[in-house]
């Protein structure tokens, strides 16, 4: 969590609106091919990833104004700690905002209470306009919220594949007897080669096409982030929380999943990080939330953030 | 005879599960022949053996698929398999036995209804009773659950010795919705700890003439009396029939559960074994899946019950102790739970290697050294190896073996925990889905990196 500067960082320095001392990185295809030969642990070459064109600096066509999800005075406390108290903010349609704090912030705990993990005792998160507090999390995640998880959780005994054919919503085979009775079978065979289609198109996607037959048990751990994140958006969400989705991700495929956030964000996918990594979250969202103590301590764009006081006191003053 | 050494041998012909399942099955029969014609068997001896395994194959399969259902698929931790069989085969003896009129004998009657309805309402009432035990118990972490059933199939049996089950009463007249019936039955009950004497026709008898086939089939066996086995074959013959009639059932069960697994369903089912969690949050509503897996378990297993117990002659409470539940996990573990070929061969091995093996090897080697007397108690049997004389203590194992099985069992049960936990089949792809996954259009030839599984197939 060092506050270098970010031309030695290998991640793409791509927004305008976020305005540091430093110059952004024009280029970065020697930093990727650097890291894959270094890095790169499951053997794929990156070096398609460096081939991507890098995203576009302005925001094209992301819609703004509308704000999917808001949250107001969520409070939860466990025992006589008070993990989250009144927090309330909001996230705007198309863009990629951040959620950061130091250790113990609440970060997590605001995540779970959002996506229905955990019942807040106070506040309201509203999502696309209709209220989402308390609901099941797989009502949440059928409304088009979908999440990832701190420590990339996936269906080990699954294959790749099979994590990814979980995803989609709607699917007739779930009915025990769809599956079952001979005629309504056939239907689910045919949804399920429609499914199919989109599945390994994401999976080209993210580029993890080779591993398709793989027990996902035996996937790296920046592989799983990535077929985690995958499988996410095969829920057909319009909103994704990801939940520390850089961590234990080495520099070259951390660039390979930033340069796939901004690629969706561009698609209008909206998101919500939770991370550790100041530079990072500087670097590439438009807005960062900053928590501290249960408590949103600041919200704005990151040169407001980078300036505040308060916020500079938490990360170096309080515990990191 | 180990799982292992069967794997090995058949290594080669791994990719099919026909061939495997048929290998599997042809060595066990194989072996049982062979036993037999060393205990100088004739026909009908070598027949009654056959039939024997067959049925305690069919039935150890049958359940190890229902339970593989439940833990295999789902996770669900169901250590009361034997609960489900004792309510199938008790509510079809109570709606299928004759009635008995007041006052007659201390015989305890039935609703007389024909078999084919006993046997739907114990199915039913068995899965009726997985949603009574699954409601609760869903919102309970694995091992909770596992807590609840042990204690849920105790409950039955417990119910089943009760006095107070005993015998009821039955009123001349019940309102029904629509209409009142006169039921004839006047005493029903749970016999207690007597048991029900299962005087219903004969189940075998029972489909046969359903089917319009009973007349062909005393035909047949007078056939057999007249050229093969001129001393009374109907039994054998019943029993070899029945035995394919459960090969049928085994079959059907594979298929239904097969079909679950293969499909977004079964795909839904391992989620929740691996992550409920990760599950949820993908949408998936996990109590509904886990409630309609639990209630189509615990009637397969109710049914599984009905087969094994109905063609008997009665039934009595011991007979549904916990330890049958424990035999049926063991068929699971030493077949692999996850899979549903396994969960079939694993019932075949456990049946004719651990739960009927023990005895031939016995009679084997009794035939085969024409031994003397085993010594009456273990102080006997152990007092010569003082003497250096293992001889009595060998003919005192051989004689326990029934109570030694037990034993060879758990001693079976930690090998296969230390060396192969997943068990015979429990680590192969059989991919949950209805349809090939591999890349449409077939280019994945080239990307196939991981290829080396067997088990694609649907």
């Amino acid at each position: 969590m060092s506050e270098s500067d970010d031309t030695t960082d290998g991640s793409t320095s791509t927004e305008e609106p976020i305005e540091n001392d430093s110059k952004p990185v024009e280029t970065d295809s020697e930093t990727a091919e650097g890291d894959s030969t270094a890095a790169d642990e499951d053997g794929s070459p990156d070096t398609t990833a460096s081939e991507r064109t890098p995203d576009t600096p302005e925001d094209a066509g992301v819609p703004t104004g509308s704000t999917p999800l808001e949250v107001e005075g969520l409070r939860r406390t466990f025992g006589g700690i008070v993990a989250v108290d009144d927090v309330s903010f909001d996230v705007e349609a198309g863009t990629l905002t951040g959620l950061i704090g130091p250790n113990g912030a609440g970060k997590s705990t605001t995540f779970n209470l959002i996506t229905g993990m955990l019942e807040p005792d106070a506040g309201t998160v509203r999502f696309n306009g209709e209220e989402i507090t308390g609901l099941q999390p797989h009502e949440i995640a059928n409304q088009g919220l979908a999440r990832t998880f701190q420590i990339a959780r996936e269906l080990e005994e699954m294959t790749v594949l099979e994590n990814m054919m979980l995803a989609p919503k709607g699917q007739v085979g779930e009915s025990l007897w769809r599956s079952v009775m001979p005629i309504t079978r056939d239907e689910v065979r045919e949804q399920e080669t429609e499914q199919l289609e989109r599945v390994w198109e994401v999976l080209d996607f993210f580029e993890i096409d080779h591993l398709a037959d793989e027990y996902a048990g035996n996937l790296s751990g920046g592989q799983r982030k990535l077929l985690e994140m995958a499988r996410a958006l095969l829920t057909d969400p319009d909103m994704l929380l990801l939940d520390e989705p850089f961590a234990g991700v080495n520099p070259s495929l951390e660039k390979r999943l930033l340069e796939h956030i901004h690629e969706l964000r561009e698609q209008g996918y909206t998101f919500l990080i939770v991370e550790h990594d100041m530079d990072l979250i500087m670097n590439n969202c438009e807005r960062v939330i900053v928590m501290h103590q249960g408590r949103v301590l600041k919200d704005g764009t990151p040169a407001e953030i980078k300036e505040s006081e308060e916020v500079i006191e938490a990360y170096l003053g309080g515990e990191v | 005879m180990s799982a292992d050494d069967l794997r090995g041998r058949f290594s080669g012909l791994f990719e099919r599960d026909v061939t495997l399942a048929l290998a599997v099955l042809g060595t066990i029969y194989l072996a049982y022949v062979l036993a037999g014609v060393a205990f100088g068997y004739g026909l009908r001896g070598q027949l009654n053996s056959i039939a024997n395994l067959t049925f305690y194959i069919g039935v150890f399969g049958m359940l190890a698929l229902a339970l593989n259902l439940h833990w295999g698929y789902t996770g669900l931790f169901n250590i009361g398999v034997v609960g489900f069989m004792g309510i199938g085969v008790y509510v079809t003896a109570l709606v299928s036995k004759p009635p008995v009129a007041q006052g007659g004998a201390a015989q305890v009657g039935g609703f007389g209804l024909p078999l084919g309805v006993g046997i739907v309402a114990g199915v039913v009432v068995a899965g009726l009773f997985g949603l009574l035990v699954a409601l609760p118990a869903l919102r309970l972490r694995a091992d909770y659950l596992a807590i609840v059933t042990v204690a849920f199939s105790e409950i039955i049996r417990f119910t089943m010795m009760s006095r107070t089950f005993q015998t009821f009463t039955v009123p001349d007249t019940i309102d029904l919705w629509l209409f009142t019936v006169d039921p004839t039955a006047d005493t029903v009950g749970l016999g207690g700890g007597g048991g029900l004497i299962l005087n219903y026709p004969d189940p075998l008898e029972a489909l046969l003439r359903t089917l319009f086939l009973w007349e062909p089939y005393m035909g047949f066996v007078g056939f057999v009396q007249r050229t093969l086995i001129p001393n009374n074959p109907k039994p054998v013959i019943d029993g070899l029939v029945y035995g394919i009639l459960l090969f049928v059932c085994v079959g059907l069960f594979y298929l239904l559960l097969s079909r679950t697994g293969k499909s977004p369903f079964g795909r839904v089912l391992k989620a929740i074994r691996e992550d409920e969690d990760v599950a949820n949050a993908l949408g998936k509503d996990t109590d509904r899946f886990k409630l309609t897996a639990f209630v189509l378990g615990s009637a397969l297993m109710g049914l599984g019950g009905i087969l094994w117990y109905s063609s008997r002659g009665s039934i009595t409470p011991p007979s549904f102790r916990p330890n049958i539940t424990f035999f049926v996990w063991i068929a699971l573990i030493i077949g692999g739970a996850g899979s549903n070929t396994g969960s079939f061969l694993g019932g075949a091995i456990f049946a004719g290697v651990l739960y009927e093996g023990p005895r031939y090897v016995k009679n084997l080697v009794e035939t085969a050294f024409e031994l003397g007397d085993a010594p009456g108690n273990f102080g006997e049997a152990v007092a010569p190896m003082a003497s250096f004389d293992p001889v009595p203590f060998v003919l005192y194992t051989l004689d326990s073996v029934s109570q030694l099985r037990l034993v060879i069992m758990g001693v079976v049960l930690i090998w296969l925990m230390h060396n192969r936990p997943e068990g015979l089949l429990g680590h192969r792809k059989e991919t949950a889905s209805s349809i090939d996954l591999s890349r449409p259009g077939g280019e994945d030839a080239s990307n196939a990196a991981a290829a080396a599984d067997g088990g694609e197939n649907r």
